[in-house]
């Protein structure tokens, strides 16, 4: 980043290159990852989807956003106007923030500043707040109950992801992104999720927790993102789409947009806080900056991977049985797990 | 024109107060809310109005009729009684086969025509076969009320089987017009009983894969158990029958204790619902009967592939079947959704007088309302997924 | 205990209880039925289910009836789990009263089977706790499965004779 700087010296020209590279990537990575989900989705359910557009289908995923783009763009009479046609944004916009503090590579990151996961559990909020709009504006009786529910979700899985970061940042001893990376620089041994760098009798202590944590923290995701099994919200049989029921075209897309980014980015907050980042599991092999942004996709994307493949596999749950969850079991394993670890760290 | 005594049809929303802590009272209403016709994971047109108290259902008022077809009516106007077996496939779309053996069956016990032993064998292996496939339809469905998407897939491939199977033998994949008054269209192809003979080989593995993938699965069971409880009593005032009534734990199959066709030569259990995952009852009962009645069928087909006798598949009929004047019959089978029930009034002429179609979906329906009470939302959708309507044989 | 009685003992007991309210009965039929006169229909159900030893508590089908001579009726197929006999019970109406008194507080699945009746031939249950058309729209015009029924030549607009 600094490097950019020294070629570049106007500031307001950095800042706005800096914020068109990971739109640049989101865009390039939703058409990967709505292909991956149809075919995932397709070999689970024991066929084939995408065969006819380029080589396996690989054209497809231009298609669709084709053909999304070209919809008639349908308001219903009764919505309110100026909401409805602001409640995509906004939840993209809470999704798109969260890119700014994701430490892509050693020398890449939107914005380093010192409180990279307290911004992003603060930005991740602005998602709820789009949905609840969504769910209203629509003036229709399923979409409301399907934003209010989002909401109610949303907010109460914040406390378990928001714990686990507290953890994470325990063992690190920094809110910012980047050196929470720096700190797991260094192979597979340094991971967080493995204890981070501590000396090895505090770090076979913490290992167990750090685990649960991890676990804890990747569920808590899902359910951040409106996924199966937390995908209540969304697209329960009797919500034709919840909150998304009365969007069409472009706007549809927009959420669609902002879902697989979120998918994203909380793979991404996940990777860098528990797996080392974009910091090679090799150590010194295969690492440097450009391996870095290897590194951090693909471990992103493997998470990406992994809850495709549960949102195919599992049921879903009942609202109360989401809120149950929540509140019930993932806060208080995760209260023990920090008391557990700060104790370790101090002792 | 004749107009109905006023009833309380609209039902008055309840409003309450909410005290809060300041000492002002907000005030509260229950809203009504409309599954419409056309859901999303469709069990076809119906509408279920619901007043909801929040989540909390505190009413649930089904409307029925978007796919009234007049079958009653058609049966009047025909000129032959075999012409009613198309119209009778069409009632309940998912399991055409036995629609069409309770008709026959009462049809030939009003002219007192006995059928060949190798019609009654074909006639068990064709209605057993349509259960297993009806069965996969409910199961399938079930999964995707409760977002897991993919048994769905896995259930069609398996049916896909059966299918083909029906293709063979009468030419049609979902309709079949086979068996007729008096015994069936055509016999079975060279090829039926070793086809078949592979199909129970090969569906048993997959019953217990479907148990495993969706059954058993620790998110499904928190969903259905203790949800939809139908208690014995009020089931059997409702005269609710099939998986619904043996879910709630009625040891009741009417092809047992009303016998037909020749089920009694057969060694095959009843299964009935123990409460194993929650209450005895719950949409978990119902769906563990289906699953277990369609092992129960494979039994049945393998039985009577092996003891299939030869013979003729049609009875001596009449040119022109003319039943007695004023002889009337009701008879009543097990068909996969439970008791179809046929009652037919002969005037003495080849057309019907008046012929009642008893849907078993029909009357598993209207029970809806009681068990759906206080219950939420989403418990809804799983409750009406598991009484496996199909809206052809509700609304006829 | 488990017995089941045939329909010529059932008719008796009737009888000795209820009188005037059995008209007639034709035991010898391949399926027995009973005729009951309709005001008396819920006492006599009643009866039925609750006595010990009948118990016909499962109502397996309710049909409405048109005989073609001037008279709307109801039949009720009833069973008993308990003892696994069967009887059906038969009461009619003329088309001027048409008045037949509802037994769904006797079995709840009479409920909608008299609702589908009164959609399709008008005949009208007292006592039902909802009477209103069930496959029919609400605001149809007359009733279809009378032997005298013509369809309406508009409904909402729509011409409907085919």
């Amino acid at each position: 980043m600094e490097f950019i700087q020294t070629i570049f010296a106007n500031e307001l020209f950095v800042a706005v290159l800096l914020s068109i590279i990971p739109l640049i990537f989101i865009i390039v990575y939703a058409l990967v990852v709505l292909y991956t989900e149809m075919k995932v989705a397709a070999h689970i359910q024991d066929r084939v989807a995408y065969m006819r557009t380029g080589w396996h289908g690989v054209l497809q995923p231009i298609a669709d956003m084709l053909k999304l783009l070209q919809k008639e763009d349908i308001i219903p009479a009764h919505a309110d106007k100026l909401l409805f046609r602001m409640a995509p944004f906004i939840a993209f916009v809470g999704t798109y923030a969260a890119y700014a503090v994701l430490p892509f590579s050693s020398i890449f990151i939107g914005s380093n500043i010192n409180l990279g996961a307290f911004f992003l559990v603060a930005v991740g909020s602005l998602v709820v707040v789009g949905i609840l709009m969504a769910g209203w504006a629509s003036n229709n009786k399923w979409s409301l109950f399907g934003g209010v529910r989002s909401a109610a979700q949303m907010i109460s899985y914040e406390i378990p992801t928001a714990l686990a970061i507290i953890i994470a940042v325990m063992i690190t001893g920094s809110l910012n992104l980047q050196e929470v990376t720096k700190f797991q620089d260094g192979g597979i041994g340094n991971w967080v999720i493995f204890g981070g760098p501590l000396p090895w009798n505090q770090k076979l202590m913490v290992m167990p927790f750090t685990i649960i944590t991890f676990f804890i923290m990747f569920v808590a995701s899902i359910a951040e993102v409106n996924r199966t099994p937390f995908d209540l919200p969304e697209a329960e049989s009797e919500l034709v789409q919840g909150f998304n029921t009365e969007y069409s075209g472009m706007r549809f897309a927009m959420f669609y947009l902002s879902e697989y980014a979120n998918l994203f980015t909380v793979s991404a907050v996940v990777v860098a806080l528990f797996l080392g980042g974009w910091s090679s599991p090799f150590g010194s092999l295969m690492s440097g900056p450009v391996w870095g942004i290897f590194w951090f996709v693909a471990k992103a994307y493997i998470f990406v991977f992994i809850q495709i493949w549960v949102r195919w596999t599992l049921p879903r749950l009942r609202v109360d049985q989401l809120m149950y969850v929540s509140w019930k079991v993932l806060t208080p394993w995760l209260f023990f797990c920090l008391l557990a670890v700060g104790l370790i760290l101090v002792i | 024109m004749l107009q109905p005594p006023t009833l309380p049809t609209n039902y008055t929303v309840k409003h309450g107060h909410i005290k809060t802590s300041t000492g002002k009272t907000i005030r509260s209403e229950e809203m009504i809310v409309n599954m419409g016709p056309q859901h999303p994971s469709t069990h076809g047109v119906l509408r279920l109005e619901i007043v909801v108290d929040g989540e909390i259902i505190v009413d649930c008022i089904p409307h029925i009729g978007y796919l009234h077809r007049c079958f009653e009516k058609h049966c009047e106007h025909m000129t032959n009684y075999q012409q009613v077996i198309p119209y009778a496939d069409r009632m309940d779309y998912c399991s055409a086969m036995t629609n069409e053996w309770a008709f026959a069956l009462a049809a030939e016990r009003l002219l007192k025509i006995e059928v060949p032993e190798r019609v009654e064998y074909i006639r068990v292996i064709m209605a057993e076969l349509q259960r297993i496939a009806s069965h996969l339809i409910a199961v399938g469905t079930y999964g995707i009320d409760s977002g897991a998407f993919t048994p769905f897939l896995y259930t069609f491939i398996d049916r896909e089987k059966i299918l083909d199977l029906f293709e063979m033998t009468c030419g049609a994949r979902l309709l079949y017009n086979y068996i007729w008054i008096g015994g069936l269209s055509h016999d079975l192809p060279p090829r039926f009983i070793d086809q078949a003979k592979e199909f129970v080989t090969y569906f048993r593995p997959r019953i217990k894969m479907l148990n495993d993938l969706l059954t058993y699965n620790e998110i499904f069971v928190k969903r259905t158990a203790n949800v939809g409880v139908l208690p014995k009593e009020v089931a059997i005032n409702y005269a609710v029958s099939g998986p619904q009534l043996r879910g709630s734990g009625v040891n009741w199959d009417l092809r047992r204790d009303d016998p037909y066709g020749v089920y009694h030569k057969l060694q095959w259990e009843p299964q009935i619902g123990k409460g194993e995952m929650g209450t005895v009852g719950d949409c978990w009962d119902r769906h563990i009967v289906r699953m277990r009645e369609m092992e129960q069928s494979l039994n049945i087909i393998e039985q009577s592939l092996a003891v299939l006798p030869e013979g003729n598949v049609q009875a001596a009929l009449p040119k022109r079947i003319r039943p007695e004047k004023d002889a009337e019959v009701y008879v009543r089978t097990e068909a996969s959704r439970g008791e179809l029930g046929y009652y037919i009034v002969s005037d003495g002429t080849a057309s019907p007088f008046r012929v009642k179609a008893r849907g078993p979906a029909f009357v598993n329906l209207s029970v809806l309302p009681e068990i759906a009470r206080g219950s939420m939302i989403a418990d809804l959708v799983l409750t009406a997924g598991s009484i496996d309507i199909v809206l052809g044989e509700v609304d006829r | 205990m488990k017995k089941a009685m045939t329909p010529q003992e059932i008719q008796d007991i009737l009888k000795t209880k209820f009188g005037d309210a059995i008209i007639e009965a034709k035991l010898d039929a391949p399926q027995p039925w009973i005729r009951i006169a309709p005001d008396k229909t819920k006492e006599i159900c009643f009866f039925l289910r609750d006595t010990d030893t009948i118990q016909f508590d499962y109502l397996s089908c309710l049909s409405g009836m048109d005989y073609n001579n001037g008279t709307l009726g109801v039949v009720y197929h009833l069973a008993s789990m308990v003892h696994r006999h069967k009887i059906v019970l038969k009461t009619q109406c003329t088309k001027e009263t048409l008045h037949i008194q509802s037994v769904s507080a006797v079995w709840g699945t009479a409920n909608w089977h008299e609702r589908e009746a009164f959609d399709l031939y008008g005949i009208v249950f007292d006592e039902h706790p909802d009477l209103r058309r069930l496959l029919l729209p609400d605001d149809w015009e007359g009733h279809p499965l009378r032997k005298d029924y013509k369809v309406q030549e508009f409904y909402h607009g729509m011409k409907v004779p085919y």
